[in-house]
């Protein structure tokens, strides 16, 4: 059994069928790449993955716990457990700028661990310190430790990116999302954020990455999907998806991207 | 009348002037923000009434708020009368709630979609999402508006003479009446020009404190 099954996954927003029945699966310390024009679904897509959106039909499978079935009703505190399972980084950063670096990354887990909990005055401090420095060692991995006490206004967009990352790993989820991690920003920005990825990605993090760029796609991906129109037009390596693909579209699709 | 007794009446009549405003900006201040749930509530009748008494209020004058409380209930021969201070405070804190709900709204509105979805994506309960990062940036960008709102409300409290709460400015007209001494119009415009320049430092005061971060 693989370790994230995504079955069947259709989604229309009133008369549009923006996914039309999504499959796909993949490994532990896999990075998946999704590919494909824009207004195809990636970004769709992502958001049924991350509960942001409820598909209308489908399932969704990480380790053995089935974490969606279509129809099933959940409550807003289920979401908020199953979501747990996925992190998400979203195109435009979305970082708090009233908090601190450092405290847009402590703040959930701080509000995880004391909600519901009768803890001491000591226990929260001691738990406080621990988040705060697996936050500080986050920092570290994103190569922005000196920054812990900065507000995001101050940060270029890159960092700004790259703190998002450590804030999503904070909550140490199974598999991190990112939608298009480097579309906002400008050109000689985008290199940082791709470093950090591909730094995680050598500590066997499982990803998935929707990009536009190929030539990071090509080296950072061990498995690569073409969406075109809600459906998964070619699925494979990337040596298969970018050196020999099956679809006309996926041709088409590779050609424009080259220029 | 020597200067000291017309003083000593000039700030009979601020004291009232300063209640109106202190107790109609702490009611509608948080008032307001029930209005603001209401007209963006789910519920659809909850909504429309909401929106009915906000549109209402607004297209109307103050004045007429306060003559309609004070009189309105004794010409429909309503078993209901308020004292006219009474009659001046609710017609204020309505007619200012509804104001400070749609500055509310619009602080609500103007936050991205983004900041939400990060906080759900983060595991954070609705409450945790619109009081540990909502609510701040909310604050940041009603600040200016709702200190112009606040200013008026200085200068609106002298509308509470229409049902002849000696506020200020009847305080002043009474005290003319009987001495034509012009000059309390002088007197009166400095006590209303010191308030005003206090509020505006204050709210300076707030701007500068949230500036620590954009949005
Ligand atoms: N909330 C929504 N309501 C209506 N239509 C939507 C919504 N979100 C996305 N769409 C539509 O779904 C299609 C796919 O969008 P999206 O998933 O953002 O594609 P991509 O990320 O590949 O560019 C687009 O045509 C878009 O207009
Ligand atoms: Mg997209």
């Amino acid at each position: 059994m693989a370790f994230l099954e995504i079955s069947n996954i259709k989604k229309s927003f009133g008369k549009t069928e923006v996914l039309k029945g999504i499959d796909f699966t993949m490994e532990k310390g896999e990075v998946l790449v999704i590919i494909g024009s824009s207004g195809s679904g990636k970004t769709t897509l992502l958001r049924c993955i991350n509960f942001l959106e409820t598909p209308d039909s489908g399932s969704i499978t990480v380790n053995g716990e089935n974490l969606f079935k279509a129809g099933e009703p959940y409550s807003d505190r289920e979401k908020r457990e199953k979501r747990l399972h996925f992190g998400m980084v979203f195109q435009q950063f979305n970082l708090f700028p009233q908090y601190t670096v450092l405290k847009n990354i402590t703040l959930a887990p701080e509000l995880r661990e004391f909600k519901d909990k009768k803890l001491s005055r000591a226990e929260k401090k001691a738990l406080s310190l621990q988040i705060e420095k697996n936050a500080r060692l986050l920092l570290e991995t994103v190569g922005l430790s000196e920054k812990a006490a900065s507000y995001p206004c101050e940060l270029s967009g890159g960092q700004q990116q790259r703190v998002a990352i450590a804030r999503a790993l904070a909550l140490r989820p199974d598999i991190l999302c990112f939608d298009e991690p480097t579309s906002a920003l400008d050109p000689e920005l985008t290199g940082e954020v791709l470093r950090v990825i591909r730094g995680l990605k050598s500590s066997d993090r499982t990803m998935i990455v929707v990009t536009h760029e190929m030539n990071f796609a090509r080296g950072v991906a061990d498995k690569v999907i073409y969406m075109a129109d809600g459906v998964i037009e070619e699925f494979g390596t990337p040596d298969e998806v970018f050196g020999k693909p099956k679809s006309d579209k996926t041709k088409a699709f590779l050609s424009s991207a080259k220029d | 009348m020597s200067f000291t007794d017309i003083m000593k009446s000039l700030s009979d009549g601020f004291s009232v002037t300063l209640m109106i405003f202190g107790i109609t900006l702490a009611a509608s201040l948080p008032l307001g923000l029930v209005f603001t749930f209401g007209s963006m509530s789910k519920i659809l009748p909850l909504r429309w009434l909401t929106k009915f008494v906000v549109w209402v209020v607004r297209g109307t004058p103050l004045m007429l708020q306060i003559i309609l409380i004070f009189y309105g209930p004794g010409l429909l021969n309503w078993d209901l009368k308020f004292s006219r201070l009474n009659a001046v405070l609710i017609a204020f804190i309505i007619n200012y709630s509804c104001y400070f709900s749609e500055i509310y709204r619009a602080g609500l509105e103007s936050i991205p979609k983004g900041q939400y979805e990060a906080g759900q994506v983060l595991g954070m309960t609705k409450p945790q999402i619109f009081f540990r990062v909502v609510l701040m940036q909310v604050v940041k960008r009603i600040v200016p508006p709702m200190g112009n709102e606040i200013i008026t409300l200085v200068k609106d409290t002298s509308l509470a003479r229409v049902i002849a709460v000696t506020e200020l400015v009847k305080a002043a007209e009474d005290i003319i009446s009987h001495y034509a001494n012009i000059k309390v119009y002088i007197y009166i415009a400095v006590f209303y020009l010191a308030f005003t320049a206090l509020v505006t430092w204050l709210l300076h005061l707030a701007e500068k404190k949230l500036s620590y971060y954009s949005v």
